[in-house]
């Protein structure tokens, strides 16, 4: 659970000091820090994912260095992208798009509505998983399978290493829902924050790979 | 509500002190425990790892011999009493492999980080508590998976601690290509997963949590180096988490990322049933790409917490401030820096442009510069000064001694002209084992005399702790130090029975000499067994500050209680290298005092 996770030991807590006011919660914003430092510094959760998401970064940076090395081979065989992949494109960003507004929603305090935007948003994701497996079927339909050639290789290994970051994803979804409906943030705290930079990144991570795939 | 409410109050004290013995002491997220247990699991592994090594050095000092005793009870290595070449190979792969990741970057890293972080940053605990007992528990199942591999089939891997495919990704090509090689992937990825959640919790505590007034450039050097190697492992082990999947599809799925076409094995084209071949177009020179972007920040990863600890305690025994604190720091960073653009020194005899090669030697020599530069602000720091010869300084100069022993002869193998008939002969182990291993191990080694009150309570003996140091330091040296020879006479790595080459023939009566000063090097490990277990039992109570010492950590109990300080977390006011402070009485200043009015500042103050 990310939630538990991302329990943290408090900032600074000097004399007068105290961990930041109300706000500053489990995978929550940052509150007022107190004395502590001023932006990321003084928010140890945001600055700690995204270190975590400069480690998944180099990890598809090897991927891509490895990509761009394997290509230049003689028995590379440029593979046609399963049609369903620009649906599920679709699908993606319009998630990132509803999470926006489950969180501009949850800022302004109408909490009914940024529930359902959230739903709506881990439905996506969960139907973006699946359109994946169905553009592996396609795929395999045409007898191209994970060993076939190395661009279908490294095809089905970009795209289900992608699908475990979105699935750790959808576990947070499950979390962060499960706050929102236990009403565990406070007034005009921007508790979907941290879930959003992850989600966007892995959408803007979707897109970068699909240029790498099939359109570089 | 009112379990967010809950949450909060238990958020603002930190987290509570567990009452139970098994949340204390086992499923503990007191960093101070789980440094320990990293520590002592890193220690377990240590003596697995070290007794391979002496079987390694019996078959190179007599591999005509039998020995029937052995044979009995490691029945799978021996046949008649004579160890198996492919046993031999297991031995080397997997004392390299559980050296580098499962001690050398554990015991410094994870044990000590994970100790000193909050102590020394004037923190509660480590910035996820739950994460950071999370890190341990994925630690110890790889821990598990590798020492479980000796036990499968065909026994563990045998393809070299850096797992070059295709013999690593071939099951067929030696027997510890199967089982045994699938859980050594295993254990990587466990070690790489708990190794990365450890980094987050590093770099986040010391980045986020530091007490009031303490700056960056008022950190103890041992603290720059674990946000350092924070960076190094966040950033390179991702490079080998893909490597070990895309060996993972090549062994058992039949991708071909690293394996090209026509490969033959024991004599068998690996061809399809109809006379297509299985594999083709990969590059096994990727492989070592991958593998290698991480293997050098590694060993820095290694190398880094022992430079921090030795200014540490040479700065404490000198009784003198750290000579050039920025500079330190800088040439740190620098090290670090330049880690990632010169992997492709481990690779000039595997074939690479003429260019490129030039350019990662030329990137290779840049690296004597900041060493340099540490090794000389060392000798400064202790010029005149007034040392004295604790157990703790002895290892902290005993790095310092191999740091340059070692590193000299990482300024010959850097170029590529001098590194290739050098490569793959023992002038690279003994290179190797003297800069990274060496001084990454006697960094441990001082770390736990100097820190042993912060973690028992109690004071580590002295006659016992020298005794340990000088015979480890003389054998030490008496085992790397004449394999620059053997290497330059031509002896190779790896290699099995050498004396059934002529000209190594008369190599003999030195390897036997360098194995018998190994036996004594693992039997003085002894010494350090019985005075760890002895002191941390029955050892003289220490004090606050046994070592009247600067830093944090020495302003609260020992051991420090749950939350590390009984009262107000301390307030800096100053570096924690202030001795011998001139128009001070003490002979030191805690780095908690407030400055008094009109103290001259000492040299190094930024």
């Amino acid at each position: 659970m990310p939630a538990d996770v991302l329990e943290k030991t408090p900032t600074f807590s000097g004399p007068g000091g105290g961990a930041g006011g109300g706000g500053e919660r489990p995978g929550g914003g940052p509150g007022p820090s107190g004395d502590g430092a001023p932006g990321i510094l003084g928010d140890p959760a945001a600055f700690a994912l995204w270190a975590f998401l400069g480690t998944v970064s180099m990890l598809f940076l090897g991927f891509t260095s490895a990509y761009i090395l394997r290509r230049a081979s003689a028995d590379w065989r440029p593979l046609a992208a399963p049609p369903v992949l620009w649906l599920n494109t679709a699908l993606l960003a319009a998630s990132s798009v509803s999470l926006e507004a489950a969180r501009r929603r949850l800022r302004g305090w109408d909490l009914p509505a940024s529930e359902r935007w959230l739903l709506a948003t881990g439905l996506l994701g969960l139907l973006f998983v699946a359109g994946q497996y169905a553009g592996w079927r396609q795929l395999a339909a045409r007898g191209v399978f994970l060993a076939s050639n190395p661009h279908s290789s490294f095809f089905y290994v970009l795209t289900g290493v992608h699908a475990v970051h979105l699935l750790g994803g959808l576990a947070w979804f499950v979390a962060a829902r499960r706050r929102l409906r236990r009403l565990a943030y406070a007034p005009g705290e921007d508790g979907l924050r941290l879930f959003a930079t992850y989600w966007h990144f892995l959408g803007a991570l979707w897109a970068y790979l699909l240029v790498l795939l099939f359109v570089l | 509500m009112a379990q967010s409410t809950a949450a909060h109050t238990h958020e603002a004290h930190g987290h509570e002190a567990p009452r139970s013995f098994i949340f204390k002491y086992v499923f503990s997220k007191d960093h101070k425990v789980i440094g320990i247990q990293y520590y002592v699991t890193a220690m377990l592994m240590a003596w697995v790892a070290g007794l391979l090594a002496m079987l390694i050095r019996l078959q190179l000092a007599w591999p005509e011999k039998t020995w029937p005793g052995l044979g009995r009870f490691l029945s799978a290595g021996f046949t008649d009493g004579v160890m198996n070449p492919e046993f031999y190979a297991m031995l080397f792969t997997m004392h390299g492999t559980i050296m580098v990741f499962f001690v050398l970057s554990t015991a410094p890293v994870s044990g000590f980080g994970n100790l000193l972080i909050p102590l020394q940053c004037g923190a509660r605990d480590m910035a996820f508590p739950f994460l950071n007992a999370l890190s341990y528990w994925t630690f110890l199942p790889g821990c598990v998976v590798i020492l479980a591999s000796f036990f499968v089939g065909a026994g563990a891997a045998a393809g070299g601690w850096t797992s070059y495919p295709p013999l690593s990704a071939l099951p067929g090509t030696i027997p510890g290509s199967q089982a045994g090689q699938t859980l050594w992937i295993v254990g990587m990825v466990f070690f790489i997963a708990s190794f990365t959640m450890g980094g987050l919790n590093f770099l986040t505590t010391i980045l986020n949590l530091r007490t009031k007034g303490l700056s960056l450039m008022r950190l103890p050097l041992t603290m720059w180096s674990m946000m350092l190697v924070a960076i190094l492992g966040l950033l390179a082990f991702p490079a080998l988490t893909g490597a070990s999947l895309m060996l993972i599809f090549d062994r058992h799925f039949g991708t071909s990322f690293f394996l090209p076409a026509g490969l033959v094995v024991s004599g068998q084209a690996l061809v399809g049933p109809d006379g297509a071949p299985l594999h083709q177009g990969g590059s096994p020179l990727l492989w070592q790409h991958l593998f290698w972007f991480l293997g050098h920040p590694e060993v820095y990863i290694l190398m880094l917490p022992a430079l921090g600890f030795t200014s540490d305690i040479i700065a404490t025994f000198a009784r003198k401030p750290i000579f050039g604190y920025k500079t330190m720091a800088a040439a740190m960073v620098a090290i670090a820096g330049l880690s990632f653009v010169v992997w492709g020194h481990h690779m000039f005899v595997s074939g690479m442009s003429p260019y490129l090669g030039m350019a990662f030697a030329v990137g290779t020599m840049l690296i004597a510069v900041p060493s340099a530069v540490k090794v000389f602000n060392w000798l400064a720091t202790l010029w005149k000064s007034r040392i004295t010869y604790r157990t703790p300084m002895l290892w902290a100069m005993g790095v310092v001694s191999l740091f340059i022993s070692g590193g000299l002869s990482g300024i010959l193998l850097g170029q590529s002209a001098v590194d290739i008939p050098l490569h793959d002969t023992y002038f690279v182990v003994a290179h190797f084992h003297l800069i990274m291993a060496g001084a990454a191990l006697f960094g441990v080694f001082g770390a736990t005399a100097y820190w042993f009150p912060k973690m028992f309570g109690r004071m580590m003996n002295e006659t016992l702790g020298k005794l340990h140091f000088w015979l480890t330091f003389v054998a030490y040296y008496c085992v790397f130090f004449p394999m620059h020879y053997t290497g330059l006479a031509g002896h190779m790595r790896r290699i099995y029975d050498p004396y059934q080459y002529e000209f190594l023939k008369a190599l003999q009566p030195i390897n036997q000499f360098i194995t018998v000063a190994a036996f004594v090097l693992g039997a003085a490990q002894l010494i350090f067994l019985v005075n760890f277990l002895w002191s941390a039992l029955r050892g003289q109570k220490a004090g606050e500050n046994p070592w009247q010492a600067n830093g944090l950590e020495w302003t609260t109990p020992s051991p420090p209680p749950h939350g590390n300080w009984p009262d107000e977390i301390p307030e800096v006011h100053r570096s924690p290298y202030d001795y011998s402070v001139p128009g001070v009485e003490a002979d030191h200043v805690m780095q908690t005092d407030p400055a008094p009015v009109g103290e001259r500042a000492p040299h190094h103050a930024g």
